[in-house]
Order: structure tokens, then sequence, then C-alpha cells
């Protein structure tokens, strides 16, 4: 992937960016860092922009001086940059000028004012006491009959923890609110000096159920840096582990959807076939969530010739008990009724807020990483992207059902075309302070790591823009309209993660 | 039945009236051990056929199934969980970062393993541990319960619940 730069003042980069969008750049995220220790005066902003179907990106960056840290916001012309604007603002103390919404969203409300703990000057340990003085301030819809429902951050059942805060007129839905980030832990910053071995490890653990997704992003960031061209046979075999993750994820989450409408006979089936396909991970890689498989230069284990045709044949009987299981589910009254029109993402806000995914895909919005800016061996293998027109909850249960489709035929070219070869190659050098950015398409869409080395290799600055970062803000917009007890449907429908969002 | 699922079994008959009811809190785990975690669930695990139940408030759980290091953004309401927890309030650590903080450690926004803040029983190591792992994790919690409260009790109470099944 080519990355060009376009270094511009503060003042100009409202249209720089604007220049970059009308030559169909695509929004991705702002990435902020403190750049104090090579000597620049000292915040540098990044917007990057993505140019599919033609392997490149921009990178649109001005540096901000100490004594005046502020810029003009870009999130009245790029909705989707507001989170990554509010973000930079609690951990860097750097100002959008201009921004609507500056509440609190990585540090909660808690956190002392004016405290910025990814500046360099910020010892990674250092904590801090709770201001209990400040509250969460939100919005809220008043007049008779209206009722406030707060939910979470702890929830009935085994789940991640987030705090929603519902408006509700008997049982419609007129606002929601949604407090996320309460499993952040500093993993940004705790990379920061880490060597990039070791970081491969911490960006396996972002998220348990992405995990071959974050790591591949991250080399591939830091293949990019070295140059280094990984041999044939590792990019299959990079493919061969990430179909692989998308599959015992779609084939779950078909299951868990219907968990949203309790039933059990569909959600026991789901769980049954994904249960079949982490055992097939396990056998494979010996991990159930394929961690430790992607290697710097390559992959760690080679699959024999008998894993292969192993791989073959389970996957062969969950396909046909998987599509008998889906023909069942969609054959249920009660299913469509739930499914349908419930929770609609609209296209035009998919668009505007960059969602991405099969979330973005259910809404008509047909982008996916593999296709646009192919990476491994995407650009040899034959494969569709399916798109739906109507986002409600059925447009995302199909979605994910045609898309783990072609995972299937993905695995069935990977097993047949593989070639001969090593596995794996040293990487090349790291020149200090080059910047690589890595995006793979994971089960919930583009992952993007960006990733600035130091010294000694080690990491400088390193900023995860997840899927479910990308996706969270527009699930608060889709429920307005429908009623609380389809809440739980519809964010099983989008199914982001929240510590690949949080970190 | 293995000899785990045996022993697990005839303990919660002893010791629980035939069900345990565990509560699991998240408290900034990366989803990965919640998902073993909802794996003992699945028709393969079946962790139901022992009387293990996972249940939505903490006021009805005999064990809490802790996953994650502590962020600072969860740590008061893991600490309001504990709190509303019955006893014997047995928390079982599930996985590398419960135990001990795992990869991401001491920073500014996580505190590390769970029992720096809370009284731990059993620690379950793995990043995630496998559900057998677990599964295994809540037996142990068990049994030590099982044992501090009869030698508290003696002969009392407990124990005669015990010959009693
Ligand atoms: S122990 Fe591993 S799987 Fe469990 S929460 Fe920590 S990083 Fe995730």
């Amino acid at each position: 992937m080519k990355i060009s730069r376009i270094i511009v003042a503060p003042h100009e980069l409202i249209h720089a960016c604007r220049t970059v969008i009308a030559n169909h750049g695509r929004f991705i995220t702002m990435v902020a860092s403190d750049e104090c220790g090579r000597e620049i005066d000292r915040f540098v902003v990044r917007y990057i922009f993505a140019h599919d179907g033609k392997s490149m990106l921009n990178v649109v960056e001005s540096v901000l001086t100490e004594s005046n840290c502020s810029y003009p916001t870009l999130s009245s012309m790029i909705p989707a940059a507001s989170w990554a604007e509010r973000e930079a603002h609690d951990l860097f103390g750097i100002f959008p000028e201009g921004h609507p919404d500056l509440r609190p969203l990585v540090l909660h409300d808690d956190w002392p004012e004016g405290v910025y703990p990814l500046r360099k000057d910020y010892a990674l340990r250092e904590k801090q006491e709770r201001d209990s003085f400040s509250s969460w301030s939100y919005p809220k819809v008043e007049g008779e009959g209206v009722f406030e429902v707060p939910v979470g951050p702890i929830h009935a059942g085994v789940i991640e923890p987030g705090h929603f805060r519902f408006q509700v007129m008997g049982d419609s839905v007129l606002h929601l609110e949604a407090k996320l980030f309460y499993t952040h832990r500093g993993i940004e910053k705790r990379s920061e000096g880490m060597s990039v071995v070791k970081g491969l490890y911490l960006a396996e653990r972002i998220c348990g159920v992405c995990s071959v997704s974050h790591a591949l992003s991250y080399v591939q960031a830091i293949e990019q840096i070295s140059e280094t061209r990984v041999p044939e046979r590792a990019i299959f075999l990079r493919v061969l582990f990430a179909e692989l993750e998308r599959l015992y994820n779609h084939v779950g989450d078909i299951g868990n959807m219907c968990a949203g409408i309790g039933y059990a006979y569909a959600v026991n089936h789901g769980a049954h076939l994904k249960e079949q396909l982490m055992q097939l991970n396990d056998f494979i890689v010996g991990h159930r969530f394929l961690r430790g498989s992607i290697a710097l230069g390559g992959v760690t284990e080679d699959i024999t010739e008998e894993k292969l045709r192993y791989i073959e044949t389970t996957l062969e009987r969950v396909k046909k008990e998987f599509n008998e299981i889906v023909e069942q589910i969609l054959s249920h009254d009660i299913v469509v009724n739930r499914f349908s029109n419930t929770g609609i993402l609209s296209e035009r806000i998919a668009r505007e807020l960059s969602t991405v995914g099969p979330t973005a895909r259910a809404s008509n919005y047909d982008i996916d990483v593999r296709r646009d800016l192919p990476y491994a061996a995407y650009d040899q293998l034959v494969f569709e992207v399916p798109t739906f027109m109507e986002g409600d909850v059925m447009a995302r249960f199909k979605q994910r059902f045609l898309e783990a489709r072609q995972s299937f035929q993905i695995i069935e070219q990977v097993i047949n075309r593989t070639p001969k070869g090593d596995i794996r190659v040293p990487i090349g050098d790291l020149i200090p302070y080059s910047f690589g950015i890595g995006m793979t398409e994971s089960p919930r869409g583009e992952n993007v790591h960006f990733v600035m080395v130091g010294e000694n290799n080690t990491i400088y600055r390193y900023r995860v823009r997840s899927a479910p970062y990308a996706n969270w803000p527009a699930v608060p917009i889709c429920v307005p309209g429908n009623i609380i007890p389809d809440f739980p449907l519809i964010n099983k429908s989008f199914e982001l993660c929240y510590a690949c969002c949080d970190r | 039945m293995t000899e785990i699922e045996e022993k697990l079994s005839s303990r919660i008959k002893q010791c629980f009236a035939r069900s345990l009811h565990i509560r699991h809190v998240d408290s900034g785990s990366c989803n990965g051990c919640d998902f073993e975690i909802t794996a003992l669930m699945n028709p393969v695990y079946d962790i139901q056929r022992f009387g293990i139940d996972f249940v939505a408030s903490p006021r009805h759980a005999d064990m809490l199934l802790v996953t994650g290091g502590v962020t600072r953004n969860l740590e008061a309401a893991l600490r309001k969980t504990y709190e509303a927890t019955a006893h014997p309030k047995m928390l079982v650590a599930i996985g590398g970062c419960a135990c001990g903080g795992g990869m991401f450690g001491d920073t500014y926004a996580h505190l590390g393993g769970v029992d720096k803040i809370l009284p731990v029983s059993v620690y379950v190591p793995g990043c995630p541990p496998r559900p057998q792992a677990i599964l295994e994790g809540i037996l142990h919690a068990i049994e030590r319960a099982h044992e501090l409260e009869s030698s508290r009790k003696g002969n009392g109470a407990y124990a005669a619940r015990t010959s009693n099944v």
C-alpha cells in the first residue's frame, strides 16, 4: 500500500481534507501524537483517508505547537471524525475548535481536568485521584409520561460492560445515550517503548474474538515500515486464519442474534457449530481463538497437508448444518416478524459515520478492505462481497450468512492453491520515527492500526481504530422508534465488541 | 463424564443443595475469557447439567467469575457487585488478566489483577483458559469454601446438610 503525505498548517487542515474527499478519499480516522521526543514542538494530528481500489492512503498532517495546541475541528464536515477528536482532547489535551460535543469520552467524568495521560511526560503507571464533583451529562427528554431507564455497565448476561440510558414513553424509545470505554486499559500508552516483537502479543489481546485481524493489521504496519516481502505460502495461510476467524464469529453471531428474541433452539445450534469451529482452530494452531498464529514476516506455524484435508472435511460438515439451520431460522414467522424493519440504519447515516464491515454492507454501503485495499493473498482469490439495501436486523443477519458462505469458498481455494515454500522471513530494518498503517477486514469490519516506531525497534506511538469504534456511534441512532425489548436484538445484530473499541 | 465433572456434580449436590448460582463480571477483559465462559453453556460443555446457572443479579449468586484485570472505569462497578453477592462470596479470577494484570499490567487506566482490590479464592490462568479449566476452577472454589465452612462450624449445620444428601 502506498502512503502519500500532505503536510499543512493547522488552519489549512479543513481545506486540505476537503480536497482529498473531493478526490474520493474515504475518511478512516484521525491519529494524534505527542512527538516532543523527536524534537518536534509538539503534537501532530494525522487525518487518514483511503482511496479504495487504488491501494493508496492519504495522510493529511499538521503540527500543533505546545503554546497553541488547538486546530479547527473537522467534525462538521466529517461527522465520523467526532470521536477521534474527542479522544485526542481527552488523552492529549489538544483542542478541536468548534467541536459540538467535547464531553469526556475515553476517560470518564471522574478523571481530573487538565491531566493528559498520553502525553510523553505522563508516566505510564501514574494514577489519578477521582474527581467526585463532576458527573456525566447527557441530553434528556422531558414531558409527561417520559421515563428514563438506566442499564449497565454490568449486564444481566455474560456480556461486556457498557452503560445505556434510554428515554422512553411507554415501551417506545425516544432517545438513547451510550456511555462506553469501561474496558479502557490504556493499551496504546502501554505499548510505547515496547519492542515491536512484544507489541504483537499486545495487538492480539486488544480483542479476544478478532485476534487474527488485529495481529495482521499490526504486522502489516510493521512490514510496511520495514519493506518486508512476506513469502507466498505465508500470505495464503494468513488468509486461512483470517477466514477461519470470520467463520467462527459469523456462525456464532447468527445463533446469538436469535438469543435477542429468546429462540433457544437456534441459539444452541449456533453455539454448537461455533464450538466445532473453535475446536478446529485448536486442532490446527493450538489455540481456540487462533492466537499466536500470525508472526512478523509471516506465520508461526505451517499447516500440513493432512491438516488442510482435515479442515476441508470439518468445514464440509459444518457448512451443511449451517445452511440447514439458517433455512430453519428464516422460515420461522416470529423471526421474520421481529427481525424485519427493526433497528434500521439508513445508507446515508452509514456513509456519514464511515461505518464499516457487515454493518455498512447491510445498509448498502459497499466497502470491504479485502477487495478495496487488498492485503495478504486476497487479490489472488475469487470471492464476492454481498450487500443489502434494508439496513435492518434481518439484513444484518442475512449479511453474515452470505459472508460466511463466501468464507467457506475462500478457504476451499486456499486449501487447494497454497503454494509450497517458506512461511516466514526476518523483517527488515525499522527506521526510527517512520510510520506504517495496517488495515484488515475483521468479522466486524475494517481494523486500522497506525504504528510509529522509535529507536531500537520499539514502538513510539500506536493507535488502533477498530471496526467497533467506527460502528458504535451508529447504534444509538438506530434505536429510537423501536421498543426497549428490541434493544438487545438490535445490539446483537451489530455485534460490536466493547474491548477493541475501548482499548 | 470426566473425573472433574463427576466431582463437581457431587460437590454441588453436597454443598449447595443441587444448584450453584454464578454471576459473571467483566472488569476489563478482552472478551476472550468471556467467550469461553459462554462456551461453558453450549451443548458441548452444557454446564447446566451440573446444577450450575448464570444469574442476572449478584444477590442471587453464590460465586463470582471475574474476567479481565480491573480498569479504572470498572473498579466501582466491580466493588458494588462484590458487595451485593451473597455469602460465601467465592470469587474466581478467570484468565491471566484477572489473575495478575496480564499483558496490560499496571497503567493509568488499569489496576492489574483482581486481588489488588478484592479477595480471590481461586486463580484460573490461561489466555483465555479453556472451558475445562474454568470448570475445574469452579470445582476448586467450591471445595475451598466447603473446607473453610466445615472447619469453622466443626460438626455443625453445614456438615449435617452434607451427610443428608
Ligand atoms: S486473559 Fe487473555 S483472553 Fe482473558 S481477558 Fe486477558 S487477554 Fe483476554
